[in-house]
């Protein structure tokens, strides 16, 4: 699949804030690391709502024809794209408000930011599901169609969303260990999901040449495409990853996506120099840009069965 | 829909006729990209490709002219978020409203039979109209109601008609050659179904049968024959 910066950052980043924003809930709640304070919380929502505004702004550049883009709103009962799209309108208000209750009261443990907080966690966890579920339900393409794929922006959204809770408190140099705690705890369950799903993907499966074309009792092979350039079929879908490189760029998701982090947090709880915090986030937004790139450059659309290839 | 492989030449003149029609039809234009240049490019709702099925010498060259479907189970209405694209209740064609489209690209992604493009200038997803501004077409003669590609097919590769109707031409088709839809393990369902080859002997090519004796009196009277 060609792989757009459009949606690479829309699932990026909202996948981040959603993921924060739970984060900060949950935290304030479950009195992680004895809670966040008013600023913490302040500051970590409005990095939440920044990214998550800057993933939807993103996604609205990959349409081709914008202008009528408020109608994604209204096929909500049958396509995962629209869902998305409510959830993630609905949870503003949420935020928003949770972020003003905060604020007014000057503490987080108050009903209206209760009541709030349990609907901006409500709403990121079930965006970032329907984000998922986006590609899983394609029947089109092996690599997305497992339920590893919801797990896996799941988990990785809140992977990254603790990295960035734990920056911040890092940086405002409060006590750290459980907040880091519970990054590197998701980082490492995120990065074993996505291991799973790297072996599940690894061998090829699903329609073949054979099926694709209705000759099962005989070799099929393409003599012509029949087009002498490319086509909007070929650039959407005709673009394959060298295995060295998606070897070499796997290793980079895995260093730069969980071990980078993981390793900057222990160093900047332990001493360290207090950018290493906000350097631990930064280094797993890069190296899930990196896994989400893959995730997009390594699924084989079934179309390709049509221009020769003999099995996705 | 239905294709028959066993007739169809690859001469690609269904995909022309289909350009010609529909670039000035319901969802018109076509979008041409750089047409007189090194790579022409552009949107086409029917493209035809080649392949060598067996090895030889038992292979045979199929022409292959792939268009929409018009699946019973067309994912791609499901997955459209904006409800431009949508399947018709009375007759089952699938059809993007062009006033609604946003250009996601979703559902070419779910349509497994490259029968969808996007339209780089109109910014929307084109598609296979099955010609419904001719098969409705009240004006024209009732033989002429029919898409742009069947009719113009010198091969009479391509019929149109009814397969809900267990007795109309392409539904007997269908019964009487084993008419196939494409991965059908995909479970969209298509509409379309292809004929597949009628199976002909191989020709032998371990040089030529020795004459037998027959041929040889044959040749020998022919010989010897003045007319």
């Amino acid at each position: 699949m060609h792989a757009s910066l459009s949606t690479i950052f829309l699932t990026l980043l909202s996948g981040g804030g959603f993921g924060l924003m739970s984060l900060i809930v949950l935290a304030n709640w479950l009195r992680l690391g004895g809670g966040l304070t008013v600023v913490e919380t302040l500051v970590a929502g409005i990095i939440a709502l920044a990214l998550v505004s800057a993933g939807l702004i993103s996604s609205t550049l990959h349409l081709a024809n914008p202008k009528n883009a408020w109608r994604a709103f209204t096929r909500w009962r049958t396509s995962w794209l629209a869902r998305e799209g409510v959830f993630a309108v609905a949870f503003y208000p949420f935020a928003l408000l949770y972020l003003a209750a905060t604020w007014i009261w000057n503490t987080p443990d108050n009903l209206l930011a209760h009541l709030a907080g349990a609907g901006a966690l409500f709403f990121s966890v079930i965006t970032v599901f329907s984000q998922g579920m986006i590609y899983a339900v394609l029947r089109t393409i092996r690599q997305w169609n497992t339920p590893l794929v919801p797990t896996n922006f799941l988990f990785l959204g809140a992977a990254l969303g603790a990295t960035t809770l734990a920056a911040v408190r890092l940086t405002t140099g409060g006590a750290a260990g459980t907040l880091v705690t519970v990054a590197v705890m998701l980082l490492f369950m995120a990065a074993v999901i996505k291991t799973i799903y790297y072996f599940w993907i690894a061998q090829p499966g699903g329609p073949t040449i054979n099926t694709a074309t209705g000759f099962t009792r005989a070799t099929v092979r393409i003599l012509d495409p029949g087009h002498t350039a490319g086509t909007f079929l070929t650039e959407e879908f005709g673009n394959t990853v060298p295995a060295q490189t998606a070897m070499l760029l796997k290793v980079t998701v895995y260093v730069l996506g969980f071990i980078v982090p993981a390793w900057f947090l222990y160093l900047a709880l332990n001493g360290g120099p207090v950018f290493l915090g906000p350097a631990a986030a930064l280094s797993a937004f890069v190296g899930i840009f990196v896994e989400r790139w893959l995730f997009w450059a390594e699924a084989q659309h079934v179309v390709n069965l049509y221009h020769g290839r003999q099995q996705c | 829909m239905v294709i028959d492989l066993d007739v169809c030449v690859g001469c690609h003149a269904c995909a022309v006729a289909c350009k010609e029609w529909n670039t000035s039809g319901t969802t018109a234009p076509l979008t041409d990209y750089d047409p007189y240049g090194a790579e022409p490019s552009g949107v086409w709702f029917n493209r035809i490709r080649h392949y060598e099925v067996g090895e030889y010498p038992n292979n045979k060259t199929i022409n292959f002219p792939m268009s929409c479907m018009h699946c019973e189970n067309a994912e791609c209405v499901t997955v459209c978020p904006t409800g431009a694209s949508y399947k018709r209740a009375e007759d089952g064609i699938v059809l993007v409203d062009q006033s609604k489209c946003m250009g996601c690209n979703y559902c070419s992604w779910a349509c497994p039979y490259g029968a969808r493009e996007l339209d780089r200038m109109s910014g929307t997803m084109k598609k296979c109209t099955l010609c419904i501004d001719r098969i409705y077409d009240m004006n024209i003669p009732e033989e002429e109601r029919q898409p742009a590609c069947v009719l113009t097919c010198p091969a009479h590769a391509r019929m149109f008609g009814d397969l809900d109707d267990p007795e109309s031409t392409v539904s007997r088709a269908v019964r009487n050659r084993g008419g196939y839809a494409l991965m059908p393990e995909l479970n969209y369902r298509p509409t379309n179904h292809y004929l597949p080859p009628r199976n002909r002997p191989a020709i032998p090519v371990d040089g030529q049968s020795a004459p037998n004796l027959q041929r040889k009196i044959k040749e020998w009277v022919n010989q010897v024959v003045q007319r």
